[in-house]
């Protein structure tokens, strides 16, 4: 038997007690809201629309066969690919020029950050207007002589919204870049540069190695954020956006109102599957990371 | 030492900064412009006839009037309506996730009890579970007890969200162990402690909770558009998207009026804002 710690270690049961206090409204909340309507959502993937009748694999099946879920999905990860990196590269570049004006750099943090609060409904005429084949940016495109585009009717939708997308979140990716850039001591810089290292050789062999732990981080929060993506591409095009734009949340919501539970019930298994493949081992990594 | 660098490096952010600050200023000009200027603007864009050439923005109006913001206030109450159902939509959620999930939040940084690592661990498993995952279940619950199509199917499942538990509780994690042994010698209960000790000094955490909630839940789309059907509980945010073009001027002041309280409660709280986002990314 393990002898009980000395001093401060004793676990007191009263105050025991009062932590699950302390949790129980929100444990209550969680477990009503969402995992026991989880559990039966699972459940529910393997029966009819009912829920009265055991289909076994059926309806996964019939989201895979369907045509519309390929397309989102494939849209989905096609824009994961191009937005995370490209998300990654322009925070990072945001972070270390505002952290090298230092103090002047104040201002262009907020201006950075800014875009998080404004909110996508308000300036979604805005947004209409610039991206019509009359509109703004085809005005001043005609105006330099080049060609105008349908930024609407084709694939160009998609990098609309790419660059919507970096410009709402690149702010909050630049605070955990600077926030990850404040944790490199400085004693590593002056070793290097008592090395000889130049500003470049600096950065590649001191910040970029140091940032690898910040790196997996803001990877995974990234990725997640992504997934909110159907708020500009609400923005951008409305409930009917060009296929190229065409989301998980999109088809989701055709699910939903024509109530086909039978296919939401598995595609929502398959993200949060898919989540916990992608998410986990990345977290692996990070403890991994930690503990060197 | 490196002062023309740094003139070269102020250049190069502007660029971005303007494309910030230039959709502030179209929202801003937007606004102030009155109809009949707007729909020549904008004509183009938005197919209305007679117009050839292609849109421009009335950058600077060429005559400014307050008179759709003032129609807007004063003659429209399907407005009022709508700005009304975002605030009932918001701020409760925005209270309740603190009601809910500061003393969470305060077990699980400064209370040592079997399971809290498991069950903090299944806090940030469910935090990082996106709208897609969640509104099947939130929707099964939500029709089980008869809420849906009401204000409470997007306040409540807003309310027990993980994610300002976890924010909380980083900020609660400032607080020393010292001061916590120190009231449990004065004889001060876990309760006591909690509200003397822990609610003061865990103010940053509950702000960062609170900005971060706040934006979220008057940004949000997919919560009101999935659980409320019925239009007239909708917020503003599922409204502007779709509004006609017969009424640009309205719309245009009715968009500066959705977004003025989140770009204010974000430069108040942009400290608290920056504290939220950096402890949404502190390893355990």
């Amino acid at each position: 038997m393990k002898k009980m710690a000395a001093g401060h270690c004793v676990r007191k049961p009263q105050r025991e007690w009062a932590a699950y206090l302390f949790l129980l409204p929100s444990m209550a909340g969680l477990i009503v809201f969402l995992l026991a309507p989880f559990a039966e959502t699972v459940r529910r993937s393997f029966t009819n629309a009912l829920g009265t009748q055991w289909v076994g694999l059926y309806n996964y099946q019939s989201v895979f066969h369907n045509e519309a879920f390929r397309l989102a999905a494939g849209n989905t990860a096609r824009f994961l690919c191009v937005c995370v990196p490209l998300l990654l590269a322009v925070s990072l570049i945001l972070a270390l020029a505002v952290r090298a004006l230092k103090p002047g750099g104040r201002a262009f943090k907020t201006a950075y950050l800014l875009p998080m609060a404004v909110p996508v409904a308000s300036i979604a005429l805005l947004w209409q207007v610039l991206f019509a084949e009359k509109g703004l940016v085809n005005g001043r495109l005609v105006s330099l002589g080049v060609q105008p585009v349908d930024f609407m009717g084709t694939g160009a939708a998609f990098w609309v919204l790419i660059g919507t997308y970096l410009w709402k979140n690149s702010g909050y990716d630049m605070i955990l870049w600077l926030a990850g850039l404040d944790g490199i001591p400085d004693s590593l810089y002056e070793a290097a540069r008592v090395d000889g290292a130049g500003r470049l050789q600096c950065f590649f062999h001191v910040t970029l190695p140091q940032l690898a732990p910040t790196l997996g981080l803001v990877s995974v929060l990234s990725l997640l954020n992504t997934f909110k993506v159907f708020r500009e591409a609400y923005l951008v095009a409305g409930s009917y956006p060009h296929e190229s734009i065409y989301m998980l949340q999109h088809l989701f919501n055709n699910w939903f109102l024509s109530l086909d539970m039978g296919r939401l019930t598995a595609a929502a298994v398959l993200v949060a599957l898919v989540l916990l493949v992608i998410v986990l081992p990345l977290q692996r990594v990070l403890k991994g990371a930690e503990q060197l | 030492m490196n002062r023309k660098k740094h003139w070269w490096l102020k250049t190069a952010l502007c660029v971005p900064a303007v494309l910030v600050w230039g959709v502030l200023w179209c929202m801003a000009s937007g606004a102030l412009t009155g109809q009949a200027e707007l729909a020549d603007a904008l004509g183009p864009a938005l197919g209305l006839p007679g117009s050839e050439s292609y849109a421009r923005w009335p950058l600077l109006p060429d005559a400014p009037t307050l008179q759709p913001m003032a129609e807007l206030t004063l003659d429209t109450p399907q407005f009022f309506a709508m700005f009304w159902n975002t605030c009932r939509l918001a701020f409760p959620q925005v209270l309740g996730q603190i009601l809910v999930g500061a003393p969470a939040a305060w077990a699980f940084s400064r209370l040592r009890f079997p399971g809290r690592r498991m069950l903090f661990g299944l806090y940030i498993v469910l935090m990082l579970l996106p709208f897609q995952v969640t509104m099947v279940p939130n929707y099964i619950v939500l029709d089980a007890l008869g809420l849906m199509d009401t204000v409470w199917a997007v306040i409540l499942p807003g309310v027990f969200s993980a994610f300002p538990v976890f924010i909380m509780a980083k900020g609660f994690d400032a607080v020393p162990h010292s001061l916590l042994e120190a009231a449990a010698l004065d004889g001060a209960g876990p309760l006591q402690t909690f509200v003397r000790v822990g609610l003061p000094l865990g103010i940053p955490g509950i702000l960062s909770a609170s900005v971060l909630g706040f934006i979220e839940a008057w940004n949000a789309i997919e919560q009101p558009m999935t659980f409320l059907k019925t239009p007239s509980l909708w917020p503003l945010s599922l409204y502007l998207p779709q509004i006609s073009s017969s009424a640009l001027a309205l719309a245009m002041a009715a968009s500066l009026v959705m977004l003025a309280p989140a770009v204010l409660i974000f430069l108040f709280g942009q400290k608290y804002l920056e504290l939220g986002i950096q402890a949404s990314g502190l390893k355990e």
